[in-house]
């Protein structure tokens, strides 16, 4: 863990007059795990919209690989990729149609050898005929998440990747996730609402309420600025309006 | 623009396609039927037109063209469109893909459609004894122009689209039919009341069919035609690509683009 990967200044997004993301900043080094969290309208998906360059900031900067994402879209996005359980692949078409196109689209060589390793490790081989559309959401995650790794990313942007799974291919998902980290050293920002996910897969967290980020640490440090043994009395606690720290407000 | 990327993009059309046979039919269907309507009803008027087969060359020729024109901007519109209601735009706009590689493959699927109409039409419109070839070299230039505007148009619908969301979803169909009264498809310009025929005008479509009517009437080919229509269209697809990329940048400033995948 070195050089900073994502180095957000001071930004802002507004949507009509109502503001999303308060002048937040932040760094995330190589081979960070970082779970960005925070309760509904948090702005925690804006933050990573615009990490994207779905949506341009209001003010303020956010640079990724060194480069504007405003300026530098193509060759930044190049080496990231994204899955979120809220966004499915093309429905109408079959698993193997979704995953060439989308090696394609990232200019993956030898894109068959990548998808069958990729499938394996996710246990997903058997459904490369089966119509994505017709997928449970176990497999419809994994399927994302074999397209989010389709170009060995660099950074990799998981928006609640466990959300709606049952407990054992949630805990497959962490692993995957780790072991992504761990082999290819690669950085990840995550969502999510499961305390436990972040808990076991998170190296650092940032909490975000009202647009604003709260707090931030590795789990423990969380918890201890503010008193909870665990995150999701964290969770409640920021989500309640107890924004700021017990020990910052001594 | 990367061509590895617009090739992925046609792909994933090329899936969609080979795969629905409602699709392919959809693509053979309206033309057909388009062609079916104009060629008996131009038998029929040619009762009326003793030895005078023009009415016959005059219509079926502009149906043919017509769907050229029609084929190139409804295969642009329901390209995106498909990825619009399949909610595949974010995981597009997420990838290394440019608005110009997105619109790149649009086109050029909307070309092949055109090709394989302008085939299917051809062969079959020797039914009613009409011969496109007959327009010899204009052909090429005329047929060219067609489809640079139906990508123009196409470019534009997809804009408003994407700006103004499935509340703009029906211009896709209705934008052709509403230049199609005053671009001369069927009937000279000179048929417009004259309020109308500076609208007119300003259609690259309307050279495109006057110059078809006057090969077809058997008088040598005005290159005057060719070359408004040539400025016209270099001029509308500037402004369509201008006004694209405006819609793209707000949709970006709005969060748009994120709403056509959730």
């Amino acid at each position: 863990m070195s050089d900073p990967i994502v180095e957000v200044k001071n930004l802002r997004k507004e949507f009509n007059g109502s503001v999303a993301i308060d002048d937040i900043s932040f760094v995330v080094k190589r081979g960070e795990i970082v779970g960005l969290l925070g309760p509904n309208g948090a702005g925690k998906t804006t933050a990573i919209q615009v990490l994207l360059g779905l949506i341009t900031a209001t003010s303020g900067s956010a640079r990724i690989f060194g480069l504007d994402i405003n300026h530098h879209r193509v060759p930044i996005l190049q080496r990231c990729n994204f899955s979120s359980a809220y966004v499915n692949l093309p429905h109408n078409l079959k698993v193997w149609e979704n995953l060439a196109v989308f090696a394609g689209l990232y200019g993956v060589k030898d894109y068959r050898g990548k998808v069958a390793e990729l499938e394996e490790m996710l246990e997903i081989s058997h459904l490369n005929d089966k119509k994505t559309g017709k997928l449970s959401s176990g497999e419809s995650t994994r399927v994302n998440l074999c397209k989010a790794l389709l170009n060995n990313p660099e950074l990799l942007l998981l928006d609640e990747p466990t959300a709606s799974l049952d407990p054992d291919i949630a805990d497959k998902v962490r692993k995957v996730v780790r072991r992504i980290q761990k082999e290819q050293n690669t950085t990840i920002i995550y969502t999510s609402h499961n305390m436990r996910d972040v808990q076991e897969v998170c190296d650092r967290v940032l909490f975000m309420y009202k647009g604003r980020i709260r707090t931030e640490g590795t789990p423990q440090e969380v918890m201890n600025q503010y008193h909870q043994d665990n995150l999701e009395d964290v969770f409640i606690t920021i989500a309640r309006g107890g924004a700021v720290a017990p020990e910052e407000r001594l | 623009m990367s061509f590895t990327v617009i090739r992925a993009l046609v792909l994933r059309y090329w899936f969609l396609y080979s795969r629905s046979t409602f699709r392919v039919l959809d693509l053979f269907y309206w033309p057909m039927m388009d062609l079916f309507v104009w060629g008996f009803l131009s038998m029929y008027l040619m009762r009326f037109q003793h030895g005078v087969p023009t009415y016959v060359t005059f219509l079926i020729g502009a149906i043919i063209f017509w769907n050229v024109l029609y084929r190139a901007q409804q295969a642009v519109t329901v390209s995106f469109l498909d990825d619009v209601w399949s909610r595949n735009l974010l995981n597009i706009f997420v990838a290394p893909v440019r608005p110009s590689d997105f619109i790149a493959a649009t086109y050029l699927v909307g070309l092949i459609q055109c090709v394989i109409v302008v085939i299917v039409m051809t062969l079959s419109a020797h039914a009613y004894s009409f011969d496109l070839f007959k327009l010899g070299a204009a052909l090429m230039p005329l047929f060219a122009n067609l489809v640079f505007m139906g990508w123009s148009l196409g470019m534009m619908t997809m804009a408003m689209i994407l700006r103004y969301g499935e509340m703009a979803e029906p211009l896709a169909w209705a934008v052709p039919y509403i230049l199609q009264p005053i671009s001369a498809v069927f009937y000279p310009i000179d048929v417009l009341p004259a309020w109308l025929q500076p609208l007119a005008y300003a259609s690259p479509a309307t050279y495109v069919f006057e110059g078809m009517r006057q090969i077809l009437r058997g008088e040598p080919f005005d290159s005057k035609y060719l070359l408004l229509a040539v400025v016209l269209n270099v001029a509308y697809m500037g402004l369509a690509a201008l006004i694209f990329r405006r819609m793209f940048n707000e949709a970006r400033q709005q969060g748009l683009l994120s709403k056509f995948g959730t």
